[in-house]
């Protein structure tokens, strides 16, 4: 199977460790990984502010990019919700690229909808011997449906003391330019996260989109400047990619 | 097109009305007692009806028919109802409503109503307008008689002074309800509830005009249906001579049997029960049985305006229940005078837009107040996808400007120009990471940065910043290209 | 009354047809065939209509009681023994017009029918003590709802709302499963109708229930079973 990476533009730029531990985790179980270089960013924040006619371009780029690939994956969450659920609205005046965006966008997956349904795998190989709680972002919560899947593959980490995180399906106020335009709104939800995060004692908090991890580990971080032992915010990619060796 | 006016309008942008309302403590720890315990009763009593999402599709089909043929119906409405005894009127606007109800109210001679809930009547500001000709509208549900003791505005769409806890309810009730027996009022909320019977009964039983909203109008039959609680509603709808119901053009509902799906979907959602305690309907007027004058006052007021955009029309499916606002976070952080208008939340953020046209006070920076989580979709019982709405209308926002200078349009063109082309791209990945590198010496011990420059600044005020990472993927799957794959190791932390 | 102004009718509905949508919407109806709806398929034996019955006749109790209602069950012969029981040392009882004088022949207070002679006035139901017994067209088992209509043992909407205590009698015939079932049942939808759900209650202080505002305070309901 040719599966290529959408590894987003924030990952890109800012947390290049999340793609390479999809690279790993999907290279140890045997699998090809090709990276399209012509890839960029998915339009969201264009989309999501109104600008569409900015945001069309970006649309018509990522179908050129990777229309010719058995399966493409992201590990994002917010991104693959971007292209399954609004590129058809974005490209809907425009038939040809509706067309091609119907065709394609079945194929594009968040990393673990492609383990568990397209590969049928829980337990990658990971060890992680820490305490972790998983905060399911909203895009990957409320549009994919990604439901218990990042939990199972979380669960088959061995040495992973998963613990639940209170009020887990509550929005940790990042929203793209919601985090700028309403900073102080974002503020009080943030505070409230990661209260919630810190009350569990992990060491980590995970989730599946590091734009919300950005914010939370952010906040975390503020937080840990005076309260050194605040948990950390990581992709749960890197998770997955951890192994006996490196616990 | 007539845009909406009356209580629609928020006069302050949100962000601001937001700042100045998330600095009140006790209104976040009401409003999260309130939200959370709500949210966790209507997920229970969803959860035992296996039929729930067939419902949710019907509901929303049912109103979608009624806006495909909302002028077949409302004749039909109008004729059913008038053949029962009724009398309908109509009404462009907030002032053409609030004229011809006090004007009604003025034939009658009386210079006290009794109201029962209803948003369409908050939407007009009549009481206001009632108060100008001196006559006195007394509100008989009890969150509005609590709002309308304190002077205060409503927070929410069903529970208008959800911003209040107990304690403050009986220090309103002390100080502002006349005649209130000072001994028997605790904070206990039988005795608040006691505290509120005792006051209006006598109201009740004698006025003379009640004005109401509706629910649900039934086309076929000319039915008006009220859903409520307490029995304030069954008082003033059965007791006064004179009965006025305020409707919003969009209540419609096509045949008497449709009310099968809403009977179900609509407490369910609003107040977490498989059923509120008292539903009535009404056609006309029956003799010998509940008012003998009935006026059905139908009102546009920016409907007509909603109607017209093929995105936004869904608000209009909207039964008020308030699921939207309960699941909200935003909602919650901020409580609904926040947004301005009589409708907050998630659905006023898309309604009260619309209703007004954008350019009405500050209603274009709604449709910005929410991080498009998706949880009031998931709640709305007419399936209103609201974040599919919002971007809409931040769209026609944005499309609208087009012609003006804007420092954000500049710089998403710019990022748009540099994102679909990979060499711009990659340069510009290069230019981020090369300009982040100073900033790596200040950073704490996790990577982070705690202050940028503006606009960037807004973020750093409350959370750390990531930094760009040393080599981008895309470098670093070069380089992994040219040793051959695995070996390169990661980038880790 | 009639001044009604109609240009801002006609300019309404002009307007609205200027703009709304031109597609027809066809409405899905799969609730009706769901697992709550549809019940069971096919016509039920006599056997399996009793056992069912009897269950929608326990979903019915255990809603009202959840709501705080005062229920009892009696066979059709008890009913007077069982109203007189549960009104105790109420000293007046309201009946509408068509109440079957049985329901009251083992109570010993005084009895007022509406409408005999005169119509009882909203003092008269104000009045301390005072408690109302009436029947209901349809009792609806999932969601512990009573439907009244106005018919002849129901009376006008007053009688149930004005006294403080209210004791409505179903019949097990009446309980049906699910709100569509008892809409279908009403006999006429344009006859003034009351859905009564547990005593009056709000959720208006912290959005959690309390029972008893302005409605009744107290709802007693007899099951009458065979």
């Amino acid at each position: 199977m040719r599966i290529a990476l959408f590894v987003t533009c924030v990952n890109d730029l800012v947390f290049p460790a999340t793609g390479q531990a999809v690279v790993r985790v999907l290279e140890r179980l045997g699998h090809t990984v090709e990276f399209p270089v012509e890839q960029s960013c998915c339009g969201q924040m264009h989309a999501n502010s109104g600008y569409r006619a900015e945001a069309l371009p970006l649309v018509r780029n990522f179908v050129d990019t990777f229309g010719r690939y058995d399966a493409v994956v992201a590990p994002s969450g917010s991104c693959v919700a971007m292209v399954r659920e609004s590129y058809p609205r974005l490209a809907g005046p425009d038939p040809e690229l509706a067309a091609a965006v119907a065709e394609l966008a079945p194929r594009v997956h968040e990393l673990s909808e492609l383990l568990v349904d397209v590969l049928g795998v829980t337990d990658v190989g990971a060890a992680f011997p820490h305490r972790v709680t998983y905060h399911p972002t909203c895009h990957g919560l409320r549009m994919l449906r990604l439901g218990d899947r990042p939990l199972r593959l979380l669960r088959a980490v061995r040495g992973l003391d998963l613990v639940e995180l209170p009020g887990a399906e509550e929005c940790c106020g990042f929203g793209g330019t919601f985090a700028v335009k309403n900073a102080d709104v974002s503020a009080a939800m943030l505070a409230d996260k990661c209260a919630a995060v810190c009350d569990t004692g992990a060491a980590y908090v995970a989730a599946a989109d590091n734009s919300c991890l950005a914010h939370i580990g952010g906040g975390l971080s503020r937080r840990g400047r005076s309260t050194p032992g605040a948990p950390r915010a990581v992709h749960y990619a890197e998770i997955l990619a951890s192994t006996e060796e490196e616990a | 097109m007539t845009t909406g006016t009356g209580n629609i309008v928020a006069p302050l942008p949100f962000p601001t009305a937001a700042r100045r309302e998330l600095a009140d403590g006790q209104l976040r720890a009401n409003l999260r007692r309130a939200t959370h315990t709500i949210r966790d009763k209507r997920l229970r009593v969803v959860g035992e009806v296996p039929d729930w999402p067939a419902l949710r599709r019907s509901g929303a089909a049912i109103k979608d028919d009624v806006l495909a043929r909302l002028p077949e119906l409302l004749e039909q409405f109008e004729a059913a109802a008038t053949a029962a005894g009724a009398t309908v009127h109509w009404a462009r606007d907030a002032t053409e409503a609030c004229t011809l109800v006090t004007e009604l109210v003025q034939r009658t001679g009386s210079t006290e109503v009794v109201k029962v809930k209803s948003m369409a009547t908050q939407e007009i500001g009549l009481n206001e307008a009632l108060a100008e000709v001196g006559i006195e509208a007394v509100e008989t549900d009890l969150a509005e008689l609590i709002v309308q003791l304190a002077d205060d505005t409503p927070s929410h769409i069903l529970v208008p002074a959800i911003h209040y806890n107990r304690r403050q309810i009986r220090d309103i009730f002390a100080s502002r309800m006349p005649g209130v027996d000072l001994d028997k009022l605790t904070d206990d909320p039988p005795a608040l509830a006691e505290a509120a019977r005792r006051h209006l009964r006598a109201k009740f039983l004698s006025a003379k005009v009640a004005i109401s909203g509706a629910n649900f109008a039934v086309a076929e039959t000319g039915t008006l249906v009220v859903v409520e609680s307490e029995g304030n509603g069954r008082m003033c709808l059965t007791l006064p001579e004179t009965l006025i119901s305020v409707v919003g053009v969009e209540k419609l509902l096509p045949t008497f049997r449709d009310l099968e799906v809403f009977l179900q979907l609509l407490p369910r959602s609003s107040t977490g029960e498989r059923m509120n305690p008292y539903t009535s309907l009404w056609t006309g007027v029956t003799p010998g049985d509940g008012p003998q004058t009935l006026h059905i006052v139908l009102v546009d007021n920016g409907r007509t305006e909603t109607l017209a955009d093929p995105v936004g029309r869904q608000a209009l499916r909207c039964i008020r229940c308030s699921a939207c606002l309960n699941v909200c976070p935003v909602y919650e952080r901020v409580g609904g005078h926040a947004y301005g208008s009589v409708y907050p939340g998630p659905i006023g953020a898309i309604l009260s837009p619309q209703m007004t046209g954008p350019d009405a006070g500050a209603n274009r920076t709604l449709p910005y107040a929410s991080t498009l989580c998706g949880a009031c979709f998931d709640a709305c019982p007419v399936r209103i996808d609201i974040p599919e709405v919002l971007v809409h209308l931040r769209q026609r926002g944005v499309d609208a400007r087009r012609g003006r200078p804007s420092a954000e349009r500049t710089a998403m063109r710019a990022l748009a120009w540099t994102m679909r082309d990979r060499r711009r791209y990659a340069a510009a990945l290069r230019a981020a990471r090369r300009g982040a590198a100073p900033l790596r010496l200040v950073t704490g011990a996790r990577g982070q940065v705690r202050r940028l420059p503006w606009p960037l600044s807004a973020w750093t005020a409350s959370r750390d910043a990531p930094l760009p990472a040393g080599r981008t993927f895309r470098d670093w799957w070069a380089g992994r290209d040219r040793t051959g794959g695995e070996g390169t190791g990661g980038d880790r932390g | 009354m009639g001044t009604v102004d109609r240009s801002a009718r006609d300019e309404i509905l002009a307007r609205i047809r200027a703009v709304r949508p031109d597609e027809p919407v066809s409405v899905p109806r799969e609730y009706r065939t769901g697992p709550v709806a549809g019940g069971t398929v096919g016509e039920p034996g006599e056997a399996e209509a009793a056992a069912l019955d009897g269950e929608l006749i326990e979903l019915l109790v255990d809603r009202l009681v959840d709501y705080r209602a005062t229920v009892r069950r009696c066979a059709p012969q008890d009913v007077p023994g069982a109203l007189a029981e549960l009104l105790g040392e109420v000293p007046t009882v309201v009946v509408p017009p068509g109440a079957p004088v049985r329901w009251l022949s083992a109570y010993l207070g005084r009895i007022r029918r509406d409408g005999d002679p005169e119509p009882l006035t909203v003092a008269d139901l104000d009045a301390p003590g005072v408690a109302v017994v009436t029947g209901c067209a349809v009792a609806i088992a999932q969601t512990g709802t009573l439907l009244l209509d106005g018919a002849p043992d129901q009376g006008r909407r007053l009688l149930s709302l004005v006294p403080d205590h209210h004791l409505c009698v179903v019949r097990a015939g009446q309980v049906v499963g699910g709100v569509p079932e008892a809409l279908a049942r009403l006999a006429d939808p344009t006859r003034p109708t009351t859905l009564v759900s547990g005593p009056s209650a709000t959720s208006d202080i912290e959005l959690d229930r309390v029972e008893g505002v302005h409605g009744p305070r107290r709802l007693d309901v007899l099951v009458v079973t065979d």
